[in-house]
């Protein structure tokens, strides 16, 4: 089954959904229409443009001045900023989404990033590449050296992602923080879903990113 | 002492400032007893005149209008000899065919601000009750009564919303004004290196520059024109300290380092042995060709009173709640007079009220003055907010390259 199929999203036009970004489809699927959407580390604003063609008010914070010009150009609202120092600055539920596409693994302080964007959001949208992903671990344990892939292809010293972690161990964080995992979805290498009902293991072991729903627990824990 | 120069009197007669201040070689809007012009600090002023230029042509939806405002020095004369000074338009770089703000696409207006010298009424004004200059009983201006007079001139135009309202500086502090005070008159806003208050830093500084021209024995309690005199070395000095504010450390030494100025070794005396001295010199004497002291005074004056959280409770954000207007929002890196800080703190605000923004902090050592430069990063980020703003105000030729 492809990403296509898997992924029939409404006010994209067929022809289009292959000039996307496979995470980018899976993200916007969990996005309700007429949403209020604020994109952590919108690079070039893909996503936001894939948001805003369904109708959803999107706001982007982006550390690259060069990634400012191409959203502004694209008619696209954001602001350039850094998710570790500038979340701090956005009101209590300003959003009914706050995505954090591939990022959160470059933040300095990933856990404060987390708790920051279910404050501003009602929900998140977080994904990040698995570092658990049996290349990954092939890599080390038999190269013996800092995993390079073909998403991930910096060298350990000119990197910008600093927090690499597995997908067991952002679910270990979420319950530690007391965060709900309303959908969550391992890609392969391919870009396709892992199937749903195969164990956590699986996922972790064959998943090379992960997208996850996220939404505030209840109180305590 | 003796080879000390001091500040030259202006070689620009009077007369043909004066001329400039009633009878502008712009066009003018006049504004009778009928319609007086509602100042904050409870005046109603009438009659009352606004100078101002255009470039381009206003469609025939009547939405292709932008209003540039002017900094603290600036006037209409956005994209064409100066009157005065015979030098290009202030804003040439910004201005003009192919550039950001193109008259081909747009119908441009730029107006002098109310208590200025070019044109608009203001203290070197006739007063019309007296028959001499206003001096100093002309009421004191704020920026959100610029604003006011300039909706005036934009509903005489005959426009009801402006496609865009752009400036920086002073200029941008009347654009955010705008988008507070007429939110659903202005389409999109792209206010530059400025903030939504003026800092005590910066009310020192124009202390010191207003303090600097009244102190000159010249300036005769502000009625130097009826005594015949004019403040030139006080406001020559007011100007001097205020250009180093708009320039950065970076920015001097790379132009002019500790490079002396038609020699080679110090007078030892306190002629402008080096070329930063003869610089700020010149740029003293200069702008007393054309700027009316008093009008400086009330300026500055201006600029220190804006604050507009304290129109709305101290909250910023209830400023802008509701807003529909496109914001994109510029600052500089070397820019200490209006630093990236006081942009962010905007963005913030504007983010808190849901307003559509956007911001760039651009990279350059030239300090505030960036704005008026030759910096091609800040025009190509003008350039696609507004040909993206244009397609959303579906101008016909709003979102082609140029």
């Amino acid at each position: 089954m492809s990403i296509q199929q898997a992924l029939p999203l409404s006010g994209v036009a067929p022809e289009r959904t292959g000039s996307y970004r496979t995470d980018h489809l899976l993200v916007a699927d969990m996005v309700q229409p007429d949403s209020r959407v604020l994109d952590v580390g919108c690079g070039d604003g893909e996503l936001l443009e894939l948001l805003e063609s369904r109708g959803i008010d999107g706001r982007g914070i982006e550390l690259s001045r060069e990634g400012v010009n191409h959203c502004v150009a694209r008619g696209l609202a954001v602001v350039q900023g850094d998710a570790d120092t500038d979340l701090v600055n956005y009101p209590d539920d300003a959003f009914d989404y706050v995505i954090l596409s591939q990022t959160l693994q470059a933040t300095r302080q990933p856990r404060v990033v987390l708790e920051n964007l279910l404050r501003i959001g009602h929900r998140a949208i977080v994904s990040f590449p698995n570092f658990g992903f049996w290349k990954m671990r092939l890599q080390l344990l038999i190269g013996g050296q800092m995993p390079r892939t073909e998403n991930l292809p910096a060298t350990w010293y000119d990197t910008s992602n600093i927090h690499f972690c597995t997908i067991k161990d952002f679910v270990q964080l979420c319950d530690e923080i007391n965060v709900k995992m309303e959908r969550a979805v391992a890609l392969d290498l391919y870009g396709r879903p892992v199937p749903l009902n195969l164990p956590w293991w699986v996922w972790n072991m064959f998943g090379e990113q992960g997208v996850f729903l996220l939404s505030r627990g209840g109180q305590g824990k | 002492m003796s080879n000390v120069r001091p500040i030259p009197s202006p070689s620009t007669p009077y007369d043909d400032r004066a001329q400039e201040v009633d009878h502008p070689s712009s066009l003018v809007a006049k504004f009778g007893m009928d319609q007086p012009l509602r100042l904050d600090c409870g005046v109603d002023l009438a009659p009352f005149q606004i100078a101002y230029q255009t470039y381009g042509e206003l469609n025939a939806d009547r939405s292709n209008a932008i209003l540039i405002c002017h900094a603290l020095t600036g006037d209409q004369h956005v994209n064409n000899v100066h009157p005065l000074t015979a030098k290009p338009g202030w804003w040439d770089t910004m201005v003009g065919a192919g550039k950001p703000l193109d008259p081909e696409k747009y119908f441009i207006i730029c107006s002098n601000v109310m208590g200025g010298c070019m044109g608009s009424t203001g203290p070197a004004s006739i007063n019309p009750v007296t028959g001499k200059a206003w001096g100093l009983e002309f009421p004191v201006i704020t920026i959100p009564d610029m604003v006011r007079a300039q909706a005036m001139l934009i509903d005489r135009l005959g426009i009801a919303t402006l496609f865009c309202v752009v400036g920086g500086s002073m200029g941008g502090m009347q654009v955010l004004q705008w988008t507070a005070a007429y939110p659903e008159r202005v389409f999109s806003a792209l206010p530059i290196a400025c903030a939504t208050r003026h800092s005590a830093q910066n009310i020192a500084f124009h202390e010191l520059g207003r303090q600097a021209v009244m102190a000159d024995p010249d300036w005769r309690g502000g009625r130097y024109v009826d005594e015949d005199t004019h403040p030139h070395r006080g406001l020559a000095v007011a100007r001097m300290a205020a250009h180093i504010t708009y320039l950065s450390d970076a920015a001097l030494h790379r132009k002019f380092g500790r490079r002396m100025q038609d020699r080679d070794l110090p007078t030892f005396s306190f002629d402008a042995d080096f070329q930063v001295e003869s610089y700020l010199r010149y740029q003293g004497s200069s702008f007393v060709e054309r700027f009316d002291a008093n009008s400086y005074l009330y300026l500055t004056r201006a600029m220190d009173y804006f604050d507009i959280a304290a129109d709305h409770n101290g909250v910023l954000a209830k400023a802008f709640a509701g807003i529909k207007t496109r914001f994109c929002v510029v600052s500089f890196t070397s820019d200490w007079l209006f630093p990236t800080s006081e942009s962010r703190a905007l963005v913030h605000a504007l983010n808190a009220s849901s307003a559509r923004v956007s911001f760039a902090e651009i990279e350059t050592d030239r300090g505030h003055d960036a704005f008026l430069l030759d910096v091609p990063e800040f025009f190509d980020i003008s350039r696609a907010f507004l040909q993206a703003a244009g397609k959303a105000r579906g101008l016909a030729n709003g979102g082609s390259q140029s």
